[in-house]
C-alpha cells in the first residue's frame, strides 16, 4: 500500500490531478475527499469519522427493493432488515416465554394470550423508521453529503450516481470506500422460488402474519427466523440440506437446533426443496426430496423464507471500470489488511469484503479505523481474530474464538482441553423449564496455564455473557485467570467461572445444587 | 518415594539433622547467619521442599523451626525442654538451604521470622504466640499424648463457605462435621440447611426479581403485540410457595450433597466448651460434644434490628420477607443497603406501595454516582424515598395480615417528625455476625468487639491457630456468597491438600438486583480518584460499572477481563456483539473530564 508509507511513512492528501481527469474536470461534477457507496453500518461508520477528522466527504445509498417489492431507508442490513428488526422480533418471541413463566411467579393473566402481528411489526418498524431518520440527521449534523443514489464506477476515481427519477451525477474522490454489503440470495433452479418467496428482506416488514412458514437453509438467519416465528405460535418449519449453522461449532450448533425442536419448530434435515407453487386457495405448496431416501414430499404454507446465503452487491458498480477485483468464487471484493482493494485508493469494508466477518461491529469498527488511517490520524488495522458473536435463537448461543474442531485442527486433539457444564438458569427453577440445552464450554490449550481459544455459552442473555469474556479472551486470558474470577451469584455467567469439568475426564458435567 | 528428610540416622544436611534436640547449638555461639541465598528456586523445586516440610510438620509432634543464634529460638527451645517434650529442630541456619527453607515456610505461614512453631500439624505461631498457648492452656492441649480427635475438621454454619469448605475437605479424606443450626427470627421465620444465600438471600430474592421483571415484561408484551385481558393480578401466595418449593429443594440438596461426600452433618447450635472441643446443642436441647483437630467458624449474619420501640415486635426482615404467608402491602423498608433497595425494587414491580426511609446515603462503599441513579430508577418506578429519616417508633394500628403499623420518623437534621402508616415495615439497616454465643472467649478468638466480626490473617485464620473463618463473619472481606465459597474451598485445600493458593478478594465482581440492575468489579469513582491521580484513570481499567438490563450476566465477563489486566485500549480493540448492552463497551469515547454529551445515538 505505497499511498499509506509515504516518505514520512504516514498517507498524506494528495492534491495532484487525477488521471482520467476525474477530479474536478467535468462540469456539474462533483469532488470529495471521501466517497463512501452504501449506506450500512461499516459505511457509515467511516464516512462519519472521516468528516469529524475534517475531511470532505460523501455517502451514497440506495436500496434496489426486493423481489417482493420491499423497499427501506438509511442505515443498511442491520437496522433495516437485519440486527435490530430481528432482535426486537426475537425479544416479542422470548416475551411470550415470559407470559407463560408469570402464572409460575404468581401473576394472573387471564387466558386466551394471543399475538397480533400487525401490532408487532408495526413497533418494530415504527422503530426502524426512527433509525433510518437518526442516521440521516447524524449525517446532516457531520456536515456529510448524502445522496440516495444508485452508485456504480466510471474510472478509478468516478462514480456515477443515478437517482430514483434517473437523473445522473458524476461524483469523483481521491479515495473511495465500498460498502454495499449483501442481500439474501435466492435459489435459480427451483420453481416459484422467486415468484412466491421471500427472504429476510421482507420477513420484517411484513404488514400481515406470515402464518405457517417454512424457512429454507441452515444459516444462523434461517435459525433465528424460525425460532421467532415459533416464540410468536406460529408453525414453523426449517429445512436444511445438511448441517446447521456450518462453521459454527458442531455440538453447539446441535444443542441449538435440539432446543428449538423441542420448543416446537419441525426440521426437515437431509431435504431439499425442488419447486414452489400456488394452490388455488393461495397456499404455497413445496415440493422437496429427502436426499437420503430420494423419497418425494410434499407440504403447504402460508409462507415460504429462503435463508440459504447472501450475495455480495457487487454487481451493478461496474467494478472493472475502475479495476477492483473481485473473487471469481464469491463475489466479494478481495482486500488487503489495509482493506484496500486491488486499486489502492479505492477500499471495501463490510459484508461485501472478501473473507470477513459478516457483522455490524465489525464492520463499523473497520470503517472508522479505516477512516483514521486515512486521515493519518492513526496506523491501526482492524484485528479480526476473536470477533464474538450470538446467534439470537430462543435459546441464545453466543461464542468467541475458536471452535472445537477449529482448536483440535489447529493444535491437535492432545493439546486442546475442553471445559464444560450442562447447567440450569435459576430463573428456569420455579416455571419448570427444561434446561437440558443450557451448556457452556471453554476451549483452551491443555498446555498450563491452558490459554483461552475459544468461549461458547448457551443460554438465556448469551450476547450479553459473552461480550465480557470476549474481552477477556482480548486481554490473553487463560483457564487458570477465568477460575480464579470470583462468581457473581446468582447467574448464568457465573458458571463460566466454575467449569472444572474436563471433557477428557469422562465425568458427568452437570452443574449441581450447593 | 522418597525418603523422608527426618528419619534415619544419616544427617542430611539439605535439610539438617534434626532428630531430637541434639541439634540444639551450644548456648553463647553465635553463628554467623546463613549466606543470603539468592532464592531463585524453580516452581518444581520449591514445589519439592514444601512437601518435604510438610512432611516433616505432620510427621512430628512438635517441630521448631529456628536458628542457632536467634535468643527467642533458644527461649521456645527451653519452654519445650523444661516441659520435657522432646522437639524437632531444624537450625535454619546451618542447612544449606535454609533461606528457601524459610522463604517457602513463610508462604505456608504467613510467617517470615524463626523461630516458627509446629504442634501436633498445628502451626502455634512464633516465641510470644508459643508462651501464650502456654498460659492459655492451648499449648498442653495441642501437645496431649494422643489427641484422637473426633473429626479433622468441624465447620460451624452450614452456609455457602461453611460447606464449600466442608466438602471440599472431604474430598481430601478428611473426616468432616458440619454444625448448623438456625435460631428463628423474632417474627419466628426459620429455614433449612444452607445458609443466608439460599434460604433468605441471593436465591429467593433473585426469584423474587424475576417475578417483578416479568411484570414488566407483561406490560412490554403488549407493545410487543401480545393481547391479554387487562385485568392482571399478583397474586403473593403464589410466589412464595413457588420460590419456598424451589428453596426447600435446594435444603434437600444440601443435605445429599453432604451425605455423598460423607460429611456428618448436625442440625444443633455449636459452641466451644473448651480447646478443640464444641457442644452442639439441638432443637430439643439435647446436647454432645465433639472435639476436632481444626474449626472453620462460618456462621454468617443475620439482619439487624433497631433499637425503637416496636422493632422486634412488629418489623419484619428480609429473614423474613421470602416466606411471608401473606402479601406485605403497603411497605416501609428501613435501610439503603442494597438489601434493602432490591427489596424495594421487587415488591414495587409486585404492584405494591413502597416507600423507603434512608438516613444518609444510598448503598454505602458503591460507587454514589451510580447509587444516585440507581435510586432515581427506582422512584421512575414510584418508590418513593424518605431522605435524612430515621424512624423512632412503631406502633400497630390494627392486627392482620398485614395489620397496620404506624410509624414515627425524626429527621436527621432537625427536630421535624413524620408519620406514616404502613402494612409491613421491613427493616434493611445492616447485619450482625453470628460471632456471640458460640464460645469464642472460652478458647481465646478475638473479635472485633465494634462489629462483632472476626480478623483473621490472609490464610483466614484466626489468632488461635487451629480455628479458622470464612464467609460474612470475616472482617473487610466482601460479603458475597462466591467468596464465601472459593475462601472455604481453598481454605480446605491449604489445610488438608497441601496447596497454597489464597482467596484474592481483589476485583470481585457484584451486583445489586434492583428492577434496573447494577452490576460493578474493582473501585468505585471516589474511590479510584483517590488511590490514582485522576489524570492517570484512564488506561488500565481499575473499576467497571453498569446500570441496565442483566448487569448480572454483563459483568461477570468484564471481572474475567480485569483479572486479565484489562485496558482501555483493550476494551476499545474488542468487536461488540450487536444488538447487546455490553457492547457499550467497546466504543466508550466520552471522557466524564470532557463534559461532552453522552446519550447514545443511532447505530
Amino acid at each position: 500500500m505505497a499511498a499509506l508509507r509515504g516518505p514520512a511513512g504516514r498517507f498524506r492528501w494528495r492534491v495532484r490531478a487525477v488521471p482520467g481527469g476525474a477530479r474536478g474536470a467535468a462540469a456539474g461534477q462533483q469532488c470529495y475527499d471521501l466517497l463512501v457507496i452504501g449506506g450500512g453500518s461499516g459505511g457509515l461508520a467511516c464516512a462519519k469519522e472521516a468528516a469529524q477528522l475534517g475531511k470532505k466527504v460523501a455517502v451514497v445509498d440506495y436500496v434496489e427493493p426486493s423481489p417482493r417489492g420491499t423497499r427501506w431507508g438509511l442505515g443498511g442490513t442491520c437496522v433495516n432488515v437485519g440486527c435490530i428488526p430481528k432482535k426486537l422480533m426475537h425479544q416479542a418471541a422470548l416475551l411470550g416465554g415470559s407470559l407463560h413463566d408469570a402464572s409460575h411467579f404468581g401473576w394472573e393473566v387471564a387466558q386466551p394470550i394471543r399475538h397480533d402481528w400487525r401490532k408487532m411489526a408495526e413497533a418494530v418498524q415504527n422503530y426502524v423508521k426512527s433509525l433510518n431518520w437518526g442516521h440521516r440527521v447524524q449525517l446532516q449534523d457531520r456536515k456529510v453529503k448524502y445522496f440516495n443514489f444508485k452508485a456504480s464506477f466510471v474510472n478509478k476515481h468516478t462514480v456515477c450516481g443515478v437517482s430514483k427519477g434517473g437523473k445522473e451525477t458524476l461524483l469523483s474522490a481521491e479515495h473511495i470506500v465500498i460498502a454495499t454489503g449483501g442481500r439474501p440470495r435466492y435459489p435459480t433452479h427451483i420453481e416459484g422460488a422467486l415468484e412466491y418467496g421471500i427472504t429476510s428482506d421482507d420477513i420484517f416488514w411484513l404488514k400481515e402474519s406470515p402464518g405457517r412458514t417454512l424457512v429454507v437453509g441452515a444459516s444462523y438467519v434461517a435459525l433465528e427466523c424460525a425460532g421467532f416465528l415459533t416464540g410468536l405460535g406460529l408453525d414453523a418449519t426449517v429445512m436444511m440440506r445438511s448441517v446447521p449453522l456450518r462453521a459454527f461449532d458442531q455440538q453447539m450448533a446441535s444443542l441449538v437446533t435440539n432446543h428449538m425442536a423441542s420448543h416446537g419448530t419441525r426440521f426437515l434435515r437431509g431435504c431439499i426443496p425442488l419447486k414452489v407453487e400456488r394452490l388455488s386457495d393461495g397456499q404455497l405448496q413445496v415440493t422437496w426430496v429427502d436426499l437420503a431416501s430420494d423419497r418425494k414430499d410434499t407440504g403447504t404454507f402460508d409462507t415460504v423464507l429462503w435463508a440459504v446465503g447472501r450475495v455480495p452487491e457487487t454487481g451493478s458498480l461496474n467494478l472493472e471500470k475502475a479495476g477492483v477485483r473481485t473473487s471469481p468464487d464469491t463475489q466479494k471484493i478481495l482486500v488487503d489488511a489495509q482493506e484496500a482493494t486491488s486499486v489502492p485508493h479505492i477500499y471495501a469494508i463490510g459484508d461485501v469484503a472478501e473473507g470477513r466477518p459478516e457483522l455490524t461491529p465489525t464492520a463499523i469498527m473497520a470503517g472508522r479505523l479505516l477512516a483514521r488511517r486515512l486521515c493519518g490520524q492513526s496506523s491501526d488495522l482492524m484485528d479480526y481474530d476473536n470477533v464474538p458473536t450470538t446467534v439470537f435463537t430462543p435459546l441464545e448461543y453466543g461464542c468467541v474464538g475458536l471452535s472445537e474442531e477449529e482448536a483440535v485442527a489447529r493444535h491437535g486433539e492432545d493439546s486442546v482441553e475442553v471445559y464444560h457444564a450442562y447447567y440450569k438458569p435459576l430463573e428456569f427453577t420455579v416455571p419448570e423449564r427444561d434446561a437440558s440445552q443450557c451448556y457452556i464450554k471453554v476451549v483452551c490449550l491443555r498446555e498450563p496455564p491452558r490459554l483461552v481459544l475459544g468461549l461458547h455459552f448457551l443460554g438465556p442473555n448469551a450476547g450479553e455473557v459473552t461480550q465480557g469474556f470476549a474481552l477477556g479472551i482480548k486481554c490473553g486470558a487463560s483457564y487458570e485467570q477465568v477460575m480464579r474470577t470470583v462468581g457473581i451469584h446468582p447467574t448464568c455467567a457465573e458458571e463460566v467461572v466454575k467449569l472444572r469439568i474436563s471433557k477428557r475426564s469422562g465425568l458427568d458435567p452437570t452443574v449441581t445444587g450447593c | 518415594m522418597s525418603p523422608g528428610p527426618v528419619r534415619g540416622a544419616t544427617p542430611n544436611r539439605r535439610l539438617g539433622s534434626v532428630r531430637g534436640v541434639s541439634v540444639l547449638s551450644p548456648p553463647g555461639r553465635r553463628a554467623r547467619p546463613s549466606a543470603p541465598e539468592t532464592s531463585r528456586l524453580s516452581s518444581a523445586a520449591r514445589e519439592e521442599l514444601r512437601r518435604r516440610l510438610l512432611d516433616l510438620i505432620e510427621g512430628h509432634r512438635v517441630v521448631i523451626f529456628s536458628k542457632s543464634y536467634c535468643p527467642h529460638s533458644a527461649r521456645v527451645k527451653e519452654l519445650f525442654s523444661s516441659l520435657g517434650v522432646e522437639c524437632n529442630i531444624l537450625e535454619l541456619d546451618q542447612v544449606d538451604n535454609g533461606a528457601s527453607v524459610q522463604e517457602v515456610l513463610s508462604e505456608i505461614t504467613h510467617q517470615n521470622t524463626v523461630p516458627n512453631i509446629f504442634v501436633n500439624k498445628v502451626h502455634v505461631g512464633g516465641c510470644d504466640r508459643t508462651f501464650q498457648a502456654h498460659q492459655s492452656g492451648l499449648l498442653q492441649k495441642l501437645l496431649q499424648e494422643d489427641p484422637a480427635y473426633d473429626y479433622d475438621l468441624i465447620v460451624i454454619g452450614g452456609g455457602s463457605g461453611g460447606l464449600a469448605c466442608a466438602q471440599e475437605a472431604a474430598i481430601l479424606g478428611r473426616k468432616v462435621m458440619v454444625l448448623d443450626f438456625v435460631a428463628p427470627s423474632p417474627q419466628g421465620t426459620s429455614w433449612g440447611l444452607g445458609g443466608t444465600c439460599v434460604n433468605v438471600g441471593c436465591v429467593p430474592k433473585k426469584l423474587m426479581h424475576q417475578a417483578a421483571l416479568l411484570g414488566q415484561a407483561l406490560t412490554d408484551s403488549r407493545r410487543f403485540g401480545w393481547e391479554f385481558s387487562q385485568q392482571v393480578k399478583h397474586n403473593w401466595g403464589t410466589l412464595t410457595e413457588a420460590v419456598q418449593t424451589h428453596v426447600g429443594s435446594l435444603n434437600w440438596g444440601c443435605r445429599l450433597s453432604l451425605r455423598e461426600k460423607a460429611v456428618a452433618y448436625v442440625n444443633a447450635h455449636g459452641e466451644f466448651v473448651e480447646h478443640h472441643k464444641v457442644k452442639a446443642t439441638n432443637g430439643k436441647g439435647q446436647k454432645t460434644c465433639y472435639t476436632a483437630a481444626k474449626f472453620v467458624i462460618a456462621t454468617g449474619e443475620r439482619p439487624r434490628y433497631l433499637g425503637i420501640q416496636g422493632a422486634k415486635e412488629y418489623c419484619i426482615t428480609s429473614d423474613d420477607l421470602f416466606s411471608l404467608p401473606y402479601c406485605p402491602g403497603a411497605t416501609l423498608v428501613v435501610g439503603a443497603s442494597y438489601v434493602a433497595l432490591e427489596c424495594a425494587g421487587f415488591l414495587a414491580g409486585l404492584g405494591l406501595e413502597v416507600t423507603v426511609m434512608v438516613r444518609s446515603v444510598l448503598l454505602r462503599g458503591f460507587d454514589q454516582e451510580m447509587a444516585e441513579r440507581l435510586g432515581s430508577s427506582l422512584e421512575r418506578l414510584g418508590v418513593r424515598f424518605l431522605r435524612k429519616f430515621v424512624p423512632v417508633a412503631v406502633l400497630q394500628l390494627q392486627k392482620g395480615s398485614p395489620g397496620k403499623l404506624k410509624v414515627v420518623a425524626r429527621s436527621t437534621e432537625g427536630p421535624e417528625t413524620v408519620e406514616g402508616v404502613y402494612n409491613t415495615v421491613l427493616l434493611a439497616i445492616g447485619r450482625d455476625s453470628c460471632t456471640k454465643g458460640i464460645g469464642l472467649e472460652k478458647i481465646g478468638v478475638k473479635i472485633n468487639e465494634k462489629n462483632g466480626k472476626i480478623p483473621v490473617n490472609d490464610m483466614e485464620q484466626t489468632n488461635v491457630p487451629y480455628v479458622y473463618a470464612v464467609g460474612d463473619v470475616l472482617e473487610g472481606k466482601p460479603q458475597l456468597t462466591p467468596v464465601a465459597m472459593q475462601a472455604g474451598k481453598l481454605l480446605a485445600r491449604r489445610l488438608f491438600g497441601g496447596c497454597l493458593e489464597k482467596c484474592d478478594y481483589v476485583n470481585v465482581p457484584t451486583v445489586v438486583f434492583t428492577p434496573l440492575e447494577y452490576g460493578c468489579c474493582g473501585l468505585s469513582e471516589e474511590r479510584a480518584a483517590q488511590e490514582y491521580q485522576r489524570e492517570n484513570l484512564e488506561e488500565r481499567v481499575v473499576g467497571f460499572h453498569i446500570l441496565g438490563p442483566n448487569a448480572g450476566e454483563i459483568t461477570q465477563g468484564f471481572a474475567a477481563a480485569m483479572k486479565c489486566g484489562l485496558t482501555k485500549r483493550l476494551l476499545d480493540d474488542t468487536v461488540g456483539i450487536h444488538p447487546t448492552c455490553a457492547e457499550v463497551f467497546t466504543t466508550l469515547e466520552i471522557t466524564k473530564s470532557s463534559g461532552l454529551d453522552i446519550m447514545q445515538k443511532g447505530c
